[in-house]
């Protein structure tokens, strides 16, 4: 039997134990009008070998075309290190860290993770995860309300530059608990958040203000001016940062005269492969003030019967196993194993190495903009800098070309008509530092093509 | 020793980064970081070999037997984890356009349909990230029905006492007050405190069945019916699907909204807190809340549905399509067990928790509901050990990682007073569980005869006990490189 390890004989015993007839007297309490029949409908059991081949066939058909798209979701590479060391069983099958003495290994990890995010984000702590860049700014939205006592409004302010799927997200979760979401327009010329656009709410009661860096069009916002804009009209700043731009970009914690109060975002360029969205993991830190208004598992360093070092959960009294109805968040599971190959990334590649390929990825995007741009009718958008992000206008449907392209095993850029439909026919596209000179220029070959029939 | 430990100025695994220091002229000073991150400066190696031994630090399903109840720590196959992983697998771009996703949709598209047969559901939806989010995903879509309906008088979810944490916690998610139903004596629900309070405020219910109580509750259909005549929906919590697959199934016990823990029932990794994965299935008259997105088939061409398609939809719950590679495990899973596999799993987890239970008994330990048939799992109270050796049940769960195994669930659920919650799983053999019975039995002697041995336990792990006080009182959160530890 698959994984089912009982010889006969074992049931035999087992069952004259339990002084029962055979196992189905085992289900005697479930009322017998409920009972259900044989699972018909599922398929009949595949070995390993079996499965094994229709996986294989099933990803040789989804192909391996060359990936020129980013927008939340980014082409790195990973160290083969990286995971190797978090499929470890030890780490792939352990559970949350509730038996603090049977857990040091992740817990220790864990609180390095926590030191890691901390160091590269320039806030005092960290928790130890969310789901996902989008969980965890709909959190960071919920906590800001919850933290921010002078205002009663619930209302926060919210960039239309933050990525689409967040805002959606974002919606969905807090918009059950009387929280208003107010967008802010973004600059046509530049693609970013003009700070005079505050204006408008300067006096009012606002609960906080969300600050992507960079933005989803990849263009860097006026981060000082915005967090100083909060913090003088009593809001909270949240910042939303890709991790990897914050090896070269100035961190959260430095944004303006105080800094972030929050900083939240999508965890997946610190080593979690692409895999079709999931899993990633949300990252979450913030000030010291703030801690007992964090969401989800935080890890404290403390000491045993003998003083020495050891590692544990802690503030357990915001989490719901304790707080119940009055917890900081209904989160449970969390994405650790994420948090895992994250820490192990950061330490393998250190701030240089994250710096280089920050700097890659910035060059590439580049050198990418600069080779489309040849091509008649095809031009950056926003004239502002940019991380490894572009928008580009395309001078016919995007959606046409984007599919053609794809037709040549080249994944083009992400069309954002959907999204955004006031900025024409218009690309975003990335080129990490994974994509070559000869991809890039035969992404220029192929689109010139397309364009020119 | 922590990785910033070994960290010298200057020292890097130089193979992992570019070779080439990029051009960062485009990116102006203002916006620059000014001094670099405190991130470890480390060789490969040191990288490895430190998070070699701190894995061997941990206990796993993979060393240990972890009858963590209501946490169903089964065996979680290499076969999913490998195939999970093939390259293009991992490759593919969550915004891959249709033509290089047939075959990836043709899996999530095949696993909604088999969480539908083994539920008993109409629909599915795969996008919750975990059980939590597959209860808020629940609920909201509980307040979506009635807010459609116009009926804005329904502002209470009723949750039985020995509800997860999250269940309330989710509630009030979504904007609802919480109001607790008791246990009976026999750990079914109280239908009559029930009766008293169920009334045109009330929303929905949230029930775990089998409770975390380990039984099953008997007076499901009253429960329901009760709760329906009101008015209100059944939600179905899917923590313990694992002791019911293929016998009973949530959409015949009258639910209106369930979710399942892929990461239990369906065997996908744990990894020391999650990732997991919460699906939500519901009835017909949920269907149009479902989250976004899910998969469509037509004419053997998969698409996915999304919020233009699902105008009713309680919208998006995570920037993509929530945790796909632990959905491929789970579906890896599903095919190498079939349909009689998955009855299979409800019917050994039983027989080994009902197994167990016995022989604990006949050793003198005391089940909370003696007369009760066990599920896939059980309580054990140690009120009488702690009232008369002062050996309470945490001591009893340091003392067994001693023994080499990972302690069950303690002090829930938090009706129970000095509670062990014990989930042995399916995939245990018996020579597991008897060595689990027997080390159970040698602690109560020692709590008998030296009880201060117990008190002081765990003593063969890298630290002992823990100070839990002083780790919430000086809270130390991150590492500082001139922090003298």
């Amino acid at each position: 039997m698959p994984f089912i390890p009982h010889t006969e004989e074992d049931v035999r015993e087992m069952l004259a134990a339990i002084g029962a007839p055979d196992i189905d007297a085992l289900f005697d309490e479930i009322p017998a009008t409920l009972r259900c029949g044989k699972l018909k409908q599922l398929p009949q059991a595949m070995s390993e070998m079996e499965v094994a081949g229709l996986m294989s066939a099933r990803a040789h058909q989804d192909g391996a075309p060359v990936c020129f798209i980013g927008a939340g979701a980014y082409d790195h590479h990973i160290p083969a290190a990286v995971w190797q060391l978090a499929s470890r069983g030890e780490f792939y099958t352990a559970y949350t860290p509730y038996q603090a003495e049977a857990s040091q290994g992740t817990l220790q990890v864990l609180y390095e993770f926590q030191s890691m995010m901390a160091a590269l984000t320039g806030m005092d702590l960290s928790n130890t995860s969310l789901y996902d860049g989008a969980t965890a700014l709909a959190e960071a939205v919920l906590m800001a309300v919850r933290a921010n006592r002078k205002s009663k409004s619930r209302r926060v302010l919210m960039p239309r530059t933050v990525h689409p799927a967040y805002r959606r997200v974002v919606q969905t979760i807090v918009g059950k608990q009387g929280i208003e979401l107010v967008e802010l327009p973004f600059d046509p010329a530049g693609g970013h958040t003009d700070p005079a656009v505050l204006a408008a709410f300067d006096g009012q009661d606002i609960a906080a203000l969300v600050i992507p860096q960079p933005n989803y069009f990849g263009v860097l916002e006026e981060v000082d001016a915005l967090t100083d804009w909060a913090h003088t009209n009593r809001a909270l700043a949240i910042a939303v940062v890709n991790p990897v731009a914050l090896a070269v970009l100035n961190p959260p914690g430095e944004w303006g005269q105080q800094g972030a109060d929050i900083c939240c975002g999508e965890g997946q360029p610190l080593g979690a492969p692409l895999s079709s969205g999931g899993p990633y993991f949300g990252f979450m830190c913030c000030r010291q003030k703030l801690v007992r208004q964090m969401p989800g598992r935080i890890v404290g360093c403390t000491r045993d019967l003998d003083g020495k070092v050891g590692y544990t959960l802690t503030l357990q009294a915001r989490e719901q196993h304790i707080r119940r109805s009055k917890a900081t968040s209904n989160i449970c599971t969390n994405q650790g194993l994420m948090a895992t190959a994250a820490t192990i990334h950061m330490a393998l590649l250190g701030s240089e190495g994250l710096e280089r390929v920050a700097a890659a990825c910035h060059a590439n995007t580049r050198s990418l903009v600069q080779r489309l741009g040849t091509i008649a009718g095809v031009a950056p958008l926003f004239h502002r800098p940019v991380f490894h992000e572009q928008v580009l206008r395309l001078p016919i449907s995007a959606d046409g070309v984007l599919d053609q392209l794809s037709e040549l095993d080249l994944l083009g850029g992400l069309d954002l008509s959907r999204d955004y439909p006031e900025l024409g026919d218009a690309i975003l596209v990335c080129a990490t530092e994974k994509r070559t000179e000869p991809e890039m220029d035969d992404f220029q070959q192929k689109l010139q093509m397309i364009l020119t029939c | 020793m922590l990785i910033y430990q070994q960290s010298r100025r200057g020292r890097r695994a130089a193979a992992q980064a570019p070779l080439q220091q990029g051009d960062l002229s485009g990116i102006p000073e203002t916006f620059r970081r000014k001094q670099r991150a405190d991130l470890p400066q480390v060789s490969e190696m040191q990288t490895v070999r430190h998070y070699t031994r701190l894995s061997q630090q941990n206990f796993s399903i993979d060393t240990q037997f972890y009858p963590l109840g209501s946490c169903t720590m089964k065996y979680n196959p290499r076969g999913c984890n490998t195939l999970a992983m093939l390259p293009n697998l991992l490759a593919r771009h969550p915004e891959a356009p249709a033509d290089h996703s047939q075959g990836f949709m043709a899996c999530l598209y095949e696993l909604q349909e088999m969480l539908k047969e083994v539920t008993g559901m109409q629909a599915v939806s795969l996008s919750p990230a975990a059980g939590a989010q597959g209860e808020f995903a629940g609920v909201a879509m509980i307040r979506a029905y009635h807010e459609a309906r116009g009926d804005a008088a329904r502002t209470e979810i009723l949750v039985p006492d020995a509800a997860h944490g999250t269940n309330p916690a989710s509630a009030v998610m979504c904007g609802y007050t919480v109001r607790e139903i008791p246990s009976g004596p026999d750990g079914d629900v109280d239908v009559e405190a029930l009766r008293k309070v169920v009334g045109p405020q009330t929303a929905g219910i949230m029930l775990t069945n089998p409770s975390t109580l380990g039984v099953f509750d008997r007076r499901i259909e009253e429960i329901a019916s009760l709760v329906h005549e009101a008015g209100g929906l059944l939600y179905y919590d899917g923590a313990n699907l694992n002791a019911i697959l293929g016998k009973v199934r949530p959409g015949d016990m009258g639910c209106d909204v369930i979710h399942v823990n892929l990461h239990k029932t369906f065997s996908t990794p744990h990894g020391g807190g999650g990732p997991g994965a919460g699906p939500v299935g519901v009835s017909k008259r949920l269907q149009p809340y479902l989250p976004v997105p899910m998969v469509a088939q037509s004419e053997g061409q998969y698409r996915w549905l999304t919020e233009g398609d699902c105008p009713e939809s309680i919208g998006r719950l995570s920037a993509f399509a929530g945790n796909a590679g632990i959905l491929l495990r789970a579906y890896i899973y599903a095919c190498m067990l079939g349909g009689e596999g998955m009855e299979r799993v409800a019917e050994y987890s039983t027989l080994n928790a009902n197994y167990m239970l016995k022989r604990l008994m006949d050793a003198g330990f005391d089940a909370a509901y003696p007369e009760r048939r066990a599920t896939h799992e059980f309580i054990l109270t140690l009120h009488k050990q702690a009232k008369q050796l002062g050996v309470n049940t945490m001591d009893f769960a340091k003392r067994l990682l001693d023994y080499g195994f990972h302690a069950p669930t303690t002090y829930f659920p938090l009706l129970v007073p000095e509670c062990l919650l014990i989930e042995p799983t399916e995939t245990e053999s018996r020579e597991e569980l008897d060595g689990f019975i027997e080390a159970l039995c040698s602690i109560k002697q020692e709590a008998e005869e030296n009880p201060e041995l117990v008190k002081g336990a765990p003593y063969n792990l890298p630290v002992k006990r823990l100070d839990d006080v002083r780790a919430a009182r000086e809270l130390d959160l991150v590492w500082k490189s001139d922090k003298n530890t």
